[in-house]
């Protein structure tokens, strides 16, 4: 060995001590790809297999979510996989429930069981079937599942989550934030981010804010706590919770004063022109004007009318215009600037309210207007808009937004998200360079059909429903409601209560199931959805409901439970059927475009998982279990016309071969005989192979001139019609003014046949505004302000994905144990010190935590981390666990129904019905010292299934891989 | 006592460059650290207590992060640490066995387990707290700088990095040689102001630290017209009372 070496070699090994060292050892046997699936980003990852087990998992450098990086979670995929909290056999309950006591059954029988609860229910009333589904990633799958069966009750976990954005976005861009939309990354010169972003398309955020950065770009973030991006931003803004819309109306209302508002991008690409019927106390008023045909109407330059659609047309932004029946109409803009120039939007008016210095707002103001108007980028890029005429180039404003949770979860999260989208059009930044730019499937129309199905007619034994059970209404006409205008829907989706529900209200599952209002349900059917813990709102209740017996019978109000998870969760041992799912590594699954798939500014695109390791305990995919179930059962779609079942290979199966519409199947790449058509064209058998070949996803890329103005650009529109994204090539107007909403405010003033019962009228008079407005928070306006004076929110940890992690052995050691997270004045005021042990109080319950005090949180706000605390018995931790003993959840607190009763009764956005959980106000008080040391509320620790393993001890994970390699080493 | 190779110019001194200026505290590296190296050259990195209390486990690379600062000037850090592969490391020098000693082709700091007697003495000596004790082996261990990817031949050369570089979703960490002059890594320290942590120790750490860039780009800097004179400018005295009126004349074209 000595002989080949060289002197400076020699050199070097005389001094360095002689330990054999393998700098070049066997990584790995194979390498698999697929889709991760450790939070809701999908990132590509490389999953090295080395002796039978993983070696090693790492980001896929080609893939367009997040080229090659993965996050702290992704890398701690081994431990999810590996978990000694994974599920090993089907269970049925046999205790009682919550206590945790089943028996093992053979898949044979759980199938069988679940077939002859729900063929029951179907040829009874399919209705009496609830399904839901948590952070599901398969609900183009679940979702037909549902209306196969033909119950209107389906939905997942976007109530609780984010359909104050999806509405919002969707009814006024075709479009929204959260991942569906991104900054213009490259070129943005100014960002501002609103609230928590850290747990959706978390990787693609992080790698551009370090572009950011680098470039010099201008990142303000606008949230109450500053860790995580926050951390990094020039300018943090530590607003108090609830008070964003505020915030940005008096930036509008700054922006106007100043006239720095794009009239140009307004009148090419909105409905500023169109004019609006002035004439209250009649069916109309607020409804747009239109012409015979239906076509909104504009005030021409000489004072007439003319078509608002026609291309090159010109339109007053001001005036007053008289209509054939002698109404009068203003434009939009019109009624936009004469109420945002209102003082009540002025700086001073605000500040105190937000807790922003006037002198910052109009300062933001100021560099907003200098960025917007002073900095406009031009592209070289020639296009064509949708009437035809050629633009030499693409021109923008290159100030951006994102947000996401911060606002979402606030009962005025709906008109907040539309005050951020407000201030995007009128300074022009939407879809142009450097502003806000639309991922693809979207834009589609705003808002997109179809309109939810599940009104009394839709519902019938032993038939599929009319429609898919979720969608966009209207006007009051489309709610599913019956002809008193009572919920048709568990949950109340679609409403009087919650109109504009396009996600439904899971939240309300099971306080509605377990009242049996507006009737009682036989099964409810939930997968991957931890509503008896960390997913639920008042969730000490929710326990209580969901083992709440009628007194009568003896019998439990909700009388079925079928549960899916990989995991020992909480929600399990409330179970009666439990179906053990597999991990992320052991499935196929598509991330699929009739869903909500990985497509970026620059084009289409949608992924696959496969199964790099086989199952080694007697689980089974939930989606094949599905698709097995609906063929037992005998859903149409599910079966062959002989009886038989149609995707006998199960998910597989299903994601090749089924079409929604003829040539549009799960997934778009790869279609037709040949394997060359992308969007639309048949199934390909061999579509999967082509997949893995490319690393488990496909991307469509559009060309230079089709990547801006998405909404109104010729060649994009007429490229998303054939790709299947959009129904035609027409374009999508965006909508300052929102006229669905004025249907429902002028049903509610008594207006038409469809009408909303009285307690919801002033309700819905109230906050269907068309334009968007700022309101309190209703629960900081109902719970006595000076018992509960503080604010209390969650922040999300980028290294944790709600409750799934808190079994991971390495991820739990970088956070096992929550705290209450308060300012240092406001501690001092309390006199709270570092550590303490306090009392956390809302109207709806009391908890017990440990402070942690800090600099960077709003004075009026304390904080935790979500879904750290856990319960004693769940996930095959140790009853011991910093989880169980010194963990919390913020949810005991947070009622799903506010304090005081009254019209307003749900804690939740009046608007979309979206749970309202950050608007939870508290009081803070010292434990005693005896108190000290523990959390509270503990629960019973429920039992473990039968074939739960023991957790190790000491985990040596990797020690069979170093053998290999000193082996290799001595050889 | 272990002796630390001679120095001599031109000397390799591979280590990390971490920019804290644009580090979010994932925690993506130390979980990539952990993912890599409980299968690496020091396999494994046991957890102990992994399902219960008091979990605790060895990592070659955690973060720290903290408040810095007071009332407005204050900021939030996320600060990740591990071996800094000192040019005179005390853990070394201290070592009784030869355990502990520093490379002399690359400047590596690592440990050889079959001299290790587990004394501790070298987790004293270090002040960065960057060795980790495997009580189950009975065998102090450390970050490797991933010496099992950095050469190895059945990787592509772009993936000859640590593993927390390959990982970190910011790209706030850089792996090179920093007894070069001209590297990329000494030409970001040199441009960026990279600094030694805690240089008063006298130990030379090899690792440097971009430092956060504080109160960059306020709005003062950037100077944009303040917003009260374009709304002078933009509302003539007549227009105070009537707003609306500037735009009584502006057509919008669609």
């Amino acid at each position: 060995m000595m002989g080949g070496m060289n002197l400076r070699e020699r050199w070097h090994d005389y001094w360095s001590p002689k330990e054999a060292i393998d700098t070049s050892p066997r990584i790995s046997d194979e390498v698999k790809y697929t889709t991760c699936y450790m939070c809701a980003c999908r990132c590509g990852i490389k999953v090295h297999l080395k002796d039978g087990g993983i070696r090693f998992i790492e980001g896929n450098p080609r893939h367009p979510v997040n080229h090659g990086v993965i996050c702290g979670k992704g890398a701690s995929g081994i431990m999810q996989h590996y978990s000694p909290a994974r599920l090993s056999k089907p269970l049925l309950r046999v205790g009682e429930r919550g206590a945790g006591e089943f028996r093992e059954i053979e898949w044979e029988e759980a199938i069988a069981t679940a077939v002859e609860w729900l063929s029951r229910i179907r040829a009874d009333d399919p209705k009496k079937l609830a399904f839901f589904t948590g952070r599901d990633q398969s609900q183009s799958l679940t979702g037909f599942w549902a209306t196969q069966f033909g119950t209107p009750n389906f939905a997942a976990h976007g109530g609780f989550c984010s359909v104050n954005m999806a509405a919002a976005g969707m009814y006024t861009l075709g479009g929204s934030f959260w991942e569906f939309g991104e900054p213009d990354w490259e070129r943005t010169r100014l960002f501002l981010m609103f609230g928590v972003a850290e747990d959706h398309d978390s990787n693609p955020i992080k790698l551009a804010l370090s572009g950011l950065r680098r470039r010099g770009a201008k990142f303000i973030s606008i949230n109450p706590v500053r860790t995580g991006y926050s951390a990094i931003a020039d300018e943090w803004i530590g607003i108090r919770p609830g008070t964003d819309g505020l915030f940005v109306l008096s930036l509008v209302h700054e922006l106007l004063r100043a006239d720095k508002v794009d009239l140009d991008y307004l009148g090419r690409y909105t409905n500023a022109a169109w004019l609006v019927i002035q004439a209250p106390g009649t069916a109309d008023d607020g409804l747009f004007a239109r012409n015979e045909a239906g076509e909104p109407l504009v005030l021409d330059a000489a004072g007439g009318l003319a078509n608002g659609l026609k291309a090159g047309g010109e339109a007053r932004a001001v005036g007053e215009a008289t209509l054939p029946d002698g109404r009068r109409a203003v434009p939009v803009f019109q009624l936009v600037a004469k109420r945002y120039l209102d003082p009540r939007y002025a700086p001073e008016t605000v500040a105190p309210v937000c807790g922003i210095p006037a002198e910052t707002i109009r300062r933001i103001a100021g560099e907003i207007a200098a960025t917007a108007f002073g900095e406009q980028i031009e592209i070289p890029v020639a296009w064509t808009d949708w009437a035809g005429r050629e633009h030499k180039s693409m021109r923008g404003r290159p100030v951006s937004i994102h947000a996401m949770r911060g606002i979402s979860a606030h009962s005025n999260g709906f008109q907040t998200c539309r005050a951020l989208h407000l201030l995007q059009m009128l300074l022009g930044t939407i879809d142009v360079p450097g502003g806000w730019r639309y991922k693809s499937p979207y834009p589609k129309p705003a808002p997109p059909g179809p309109k939810p199905a599940g009104k009394p007619g839709q519902v019938a034994a032993g038939t599929p429903l009319a429609g898919a059970p979720l969608g966009y209404v209207l006007s009051p006409e489309d709610l599913i409601v019956d002809s008193d205008g009572r919920p048709q829907r568990i949950d109340k989706a679609f409403s009087w209560e919650a109109p504009i529900a396009a996600h439904g209200l899971m939240h309300m599952l099971i306080r509605n199931a377990a009242n049996g209002d507006p009737y009682p349900i036989d099964t409810l059917f939930m997968y991957m959805a931890n509503m008896a813990w960390n997913s639920a709102m008042n969730t000490t209740e929710t326990m209580r409901l969901l083992t709440d017996k009628d007194s009568a019978t003896g019998e439990y109000k909700i009388p079925r439970i079928i549960y899916s998870d990989a995991y020992y969760s909480e929600t399990v041992a409330y179970a009666d059927l439990i179906l053990p799912d597999t991990t992320y590594l052991e499935r196929w699954d598509c991330i699929s475009l009739l869903d909500r798939p990985i497509g970026g500014v620059d084009g289409p695109a949608d992924s696959i998982r496969q199964p790099v390791i086989a199952p080694d305990r007697d689980v089974r995919p939930f989606q094949d279990v599905l698709i097995e179930i609906g063929a037992r059962i005998g859903l149409p779609a599910f079966v062959t016309p002989e009886g038989g079942p149609r995707y006998p290979g199960g998910y597989k199966d299903y994601i090749v071969l089924h079409e929604r519409t003829p040539g549009i199947g799960p997934l778009a790449g790869w279609r037709g005989a040949d394997g060359e058509a992308a969007g639309k064209g048949a199934p390909n058998p061999q579509q999967l192979e082509r997949y893995v070949a490319n690393g488990c996803f496909w991307k469509f890329e559009l060309p230079p001139q089709q990547l801006y103005f998405k909404h109104a650009n010729k060649a994009y529109l007429e490229t998303a019609t054939a790709m299947g994204l959009i129904p035609a090539p027409e374009p999508i107007v965006l909508q300052l003014y929102v006229e669905p909403l004025q249907r429902f405010r002028l049903a509610a003033q008594g207006h038409g046949a469809m009408q909303p019962p009285a307690k919801d009228r002033a309700r819905i008079d109230t906050y269907f505004d068309p334009l968007p407005f700022w309101y309190a928070p209703f629960e900081e306006t109902r719970a006595d302000p000076g018992g509960f004076p503080l604010h209390a929110i969650t922040q999300r940890p980028m290294q944790m994905y709600h409750s799934w992690h808190s079994q991971n052995a390495w991820l739990r050691q970088i956070l096992g144990q929550n705290r209450l997270f308060m300012n240092r004045v406001t501690a001092r005021a309390l006199g709270l010190a570092d550590d303490d042990w306090v009392w956390v109080s809302s109207h709806a319950g009391r908890i017990e935590a440990q402070l942690k005090l800090m600099d960077g949180v709003n004075p009026n706000t304390v904080w935790t981390w979500n879904a750290i605390g856990k319960r004693a018995g769940a996930w095959n931790l140790a009853a011991d666990s910093p989880e169980f003993t010194k963990g919390f959840l913020l949810n005991h607190l947070i009622g799903d129904i506010l304090p005081g009763g009254g019209e307003v009764s749900l804690n939740s956005d009046p608007v979309t019905g979206q749970a309202a959980w950050y608007d939870l106000r508290v009081r803070i008080e010292k434990a005693s010292a005896a108190e000290a040391g523990h959390s509270a509320p503990h629960f019973r620790a429920s039992g473990h299934p039968p074939s739960t393993p023991r957790p190790p001890e000491i985990v040596r994970y990797g020690a069979r891989f170093a053998g290999d390699e000193h082996q290799d080493a001595t050889e | 006592m272990t002796d630390l190779p001679p120095s001599y110019p031109g000397q390799k001194k591979l280590g990390l460059v971490i920019d804290l200026d644009i580090c979010v505290g994932c925690h993506a590296c130390a979980t990539a650290c952990k993912e890599w190296n409980t299968g690496g050259h020091m396999a494994p990195l046991p957890d102990f207590n992994a399902y219960g209390d008091d979990a605790w486990g060895v990592w070659f690379n955690r973060i720290h992060s903290f408040e810095d600062g007071e009332g407005e000037s204050a900021c939030t850090v996320h600060f990740p640490k591990s071996c800094l592969h000192c040019d005179e490391p005390a853990c070394v020098t201290v070592c009784p066995t030869g355990a502990s000693y520093k490379r002399a082709e690359d400047g590596i700091v690592l440990v050889n387990e079959s001299l290790c007697i587990g004394c501790k003495l070298c987790s004293w000596a270090c002040p960065y707290g960057a060795r980790e004790f495997d009580a189950d082996a009975g065998v102090m261990k450390k970050c490797t700088l991933c010496i099992d990817r950095i050469y190895n031949a059945n990787l592509a050369p772009e993936e000859r990095q640590p593993a927390c570089v390959m990982v970190c979703p910011t790209k706030a960490r850089f792996f090179g040689d920093l007894g070069d002059p001209n590297s990329a890594v000494s030409e970001l320290v040199a441009t960026r102001g990279g600094a030694d942590l805690m240089p008063e120790l006298g130990y030379r750490p090899v690792n440097k630290y971009l430092p956060p860039r504080r109160g960059r780009m306020r709005a003062e800097d950037r100077a944009p017209a303040p917003l009260t004179a374009l709304v002078a400018e933009a509302q003539r005295e007549s227009d105070a009372a009537h707003p609306l009126l500037r735009w009584v004349d502006r057509l919008l074209s669609r």
